[in-house]
């Protein structure tokens, strides 16, 4: 083989290596420049998440719809929880899917740089690719269980109207939301185990002040603002505006976006704060 | 930076926490020590610092091969792991022209359950290659693994020799500007660790830029034609590798000899001086210098020479032997070595059996830092595989009495004394 040519010294980019100082964001543009191995991660969670199972991508949809049932029975049947004129199990199905989208992504994100701890100290790539990574796999799992939201409206009879077109913007504010908790949680973990065993009990509260099982009218008027405080608010009441016609959440909707954008911002900059030690550390 | 230079480092330094490492606290600890004592500063006791690098500053011209050496926790995976901006330096710091692949520990990313060709792709993209480069070089992977009947079965499945040989052709197909190899040589078995030299070389030739870190003087020697030394986070020398490793080896040699306590073995060398024995098929001399330090009347001296993978290629004993314990230097003549090129070390121990008849006691066991290299033509086998340690010609007589002598590795062999060529796959 003939030794491949190299460029000429002139068209290599020089890296400059040095300690960093203060508060910087993490460098989205190489983000996108290594966006290669981003899928190449996502791709192999993806891959060996449901290896030697016997029911394999099933579970993607077992998971929801099994909770969507105890929820139908417990909450719909026995504790006759008003569902804004939305028959029960569409009502909490169609809040399921972006929350074990937004909890998937956080439990998993946490670990996913702890967990790369051979790669982490070994290579160089942009850390923020693992927690990313995991959340993109949670996405997956949203897409397969979607389907089946579609096949219960069908059922139901349900027909959305030109809100459906919205649905893009809601996962979008979810997935912001998982991205910027993911940041948080998954730099804390490396120097604080505890997160680990936190994130079950954080899990459960978080889900009872999002309005999974119930709806947002149940919280008195006044303090709606404070409830939307927690993004998951905005993002199940849009997704149910748009899906099964919901009420419009009003104002709370950019109560929620404002907490995501602050959440998110701050999330950037803490992690590549934290990234600098990660492989002294970790 | 000046355009002829890959890596300018300006005053690099890292400091590290003494300890393992830099600690992980648990979060109750902290918040106990604040319920405490809520309005003091939290008092930590001063930690202890190490610089781990302490103000390096060289430059490393394009296409250089340069060997880094240095005792265990000199810093060379510090610096490579900077260069490679796995840690950021603590001060200082440094330039890098074009991409840099690091070879810091071979299957990188590796997943279990996934098998080999897929771990291949995802190896590839960890390590910064794109899709397109893994997938045209990919039967060149698999051929230089040697696991093409494997590429379809999980990883897990493969046994631990059969990983290292899959990770390490993923990562020496990558095409870096820059090559950053950490020590990832001392595993797997002679005959593939010949082939990545042969890799590293050729990747060498093509004008890019390597960084090495080895134990083995064998293998900087004939790779690299600068050498970096390193001690305490120190650069002690830096320079051609002759001189380097001369000083290295000598400093190394009497660090040897005062950690043998009482310096008992002084250091050795062949009849014709030097470590480097050429060709092997005739008579040589040995010369160890020992001072034990005490009279050994009945002593029993074993001598043996091990491969890099620490096999016994060969071994002799000598008793009784008495020595005066003042220093003196011990004579030992072999008819000859007909092993194959590379590199050997030397094992030494000493006995003193004295009226001892359990065994006796031992006086020192000393491994022979500068290396043995055998420079030779291969002669038994053309292929490393098949070719085993003896290298010894033989001829092959047919019933119409054609003779035909054993093939050497053709495609290889040397024309003259070429330092580079002999003894890489």
């Amino acid at each position: 083989m003939p030794p491949a040519t190299i460029p000429s010294a002139a068209d290599r980019p020089v890296h400059l290596i040095a300690p960093s100082r203060g508060w910087v964001p993490v460098n989205l543009a190489e983000i996108w420049e290594y966006r290669e191995l981003l899928a190449v991660l996502v791709w192999r969670q993806v891959r060996v998440r449901y290896k030697q199972t016997a029911l394999g991508v099933a579970w993607a949809v077992l998971q929801p719809v099994a909770t969507m049932v105890v929820f139908s029975v417990l909450f719909g049947r026995l504790a006759k929880l008003p569902s804004d004129g939305v028959p029960y199990p569409v009502f909490a199905f169609c809040a399921l899917l972006p929350w074990q989208l937004f909890a998937y992504s956080m439990t998993e994100a946490s670990n996913s740089v702890v967990a790369s701890q051979q790669m982490l100290t070994k290579v160089y790539f942009p850390r923020v690719l693992l927690p990313l990574s995991s959340v993109a796999v949670g996405l997956v799992d949203f897409a397969v269980s979607f389907v089946v939201l579609i096949a219960m409206m069908l059922g139901y009879g349900l027909r959305p109207g030109l809100e459906v077109l919205t649905v893009p913007l809601w996962t979008l504010l979810a997935v912001a939301t998982a991205v910027a908790v993911s940041l948080w949680l998954s730099a804390i973990n490396v120097r604080y185990r505890d997160v680990r065993y936190t994130l079950p009990l954080l899990t459960q509260l978080w889900l009872f002040v999002t309005p999974v099982a119930y709806a947002t009218s149940l919280v008195p008027e006044a303090w709606r603002w404070l409830y939307a405080m927690n993004p998951m608010v905005g993002v199940v009441d849009g997704f149910r505006w748009a899906l099964v016609g919901g009420a419009w959440p009003g104002p709370s909707v950019f109560v929620s976006g404002g907490a995501v954008i602050a959440l998110l911002v701050g999330g950037l900059f803490y992690f590549r704060r934290m990234e600098r030690t990660f492989a002294d550390v970790v | 930076m000046s355009t002829g230079s890959a890596i300018v480092a300006e005053g690099l330094s890292k400091r590290y926490r003494l300890g393992a490492r830099e600690p992980y606290g648990v979060l109750r600890d902290r918040i106990g020590q604040l319920l405490r004592s809520p309005f003091r500063r939290r008092d930590r006791a001063e930690p202890a610092w190490i610089w781990a690098l302490d103000d390096l500053t060289f430059e490393i011209g394009e296409g250089d091969v340069v060997g880094i050496v240095g005792r265990n926790g000199s810093g060379k995976s510090t610096l490579l792991k900077i260069l490679s901006r796995i840690t950021e330096p603590t001060r200082g710091r440094a330039l890098v022209r074009g991409r840099v692949g690091s070879l810091l520990e071979a299957g990188t990313g590796f997943h279990p359950e996934l098998t080999g060709r897929e771990n291949v792709f995802v190896n590839g993209a960890i390590l910064g290659m794109r899709r397109q480069e893994i997938q045209r070089r990919f039967d060149e992977i698999v051929a230089f693994a040697g696991v093409e009947r494997f590429l379809d079965t999980p990883v897990k499945y493969y046994s631990s020799g059969m990983q290292m040989r899959l990770a390490f052709a993923v990562a020496a197909h990558l095409e870096p500007d820059v090559l950053l190899v950490d020590e990832v040589l001392a595993v797997g078995d002679a005959e593939f660790q010949r082939r990545c030299l042969g890799k590293m070389h050729d990747v060498s030739q093509e004008g890019r830029t390597v960084l090495f870190v080895s134990h083995q003087m064998g293998q900087i020697r004939r790779l690299c034609r600068s050498a970096v030394w390193l001690d305490r986070g120190r650069m002690r020398a830096f320079g051609p590798t002759d001189e380097v490793l001369a000083q290295y080896e000598q400093a190394a040699g009497s660090r040897d000899a005062e950690a043998a306590g009482g310096g008992v073995f002084g250091g050795w060398e062949l009849g014709t001086g030097g470590h480097v024995l050429d060709g092997g098929s005739e008579p040589f001399v040995l010369r160890i210098r020992i001072s034990p330090g005490h009279p050994v009347s009945e002593g029993h001296f074993g001598l043996g020479l091990l491969s890099t993978s620490d096999e016994i290629v060969g071994g002799w004993d000598f008793e009784p032997i008495s020595l005066s314990g003042e220093g003196e230097l011990l004579e030992i003549a072999l008819p000859q070595l007909p092993i194959r090129p590379g590199v050997y070390r030397w094992t030494f121990t000493l006995f003193d059996c004295g009226n001892n008849l359990s065994g006796g006691r031992l006086v020192e066991k000393w491994v022979a830092m500068p290396d043995l290299q055998i420079h030779a033509q291969p002669v038994g086998h053309s292929q490393d595989a098949f070719a085993g340690v003896l290298n010894v010609p033989a001829s092959l007589r047919t019933g119409s009495g054609a003779v035909v002598e054993s093939a050497g590795r053709g495609d290889h062999r040397p024309s003259g004394p070429s330092r580079l060529v002999v003894g890489l796959g």
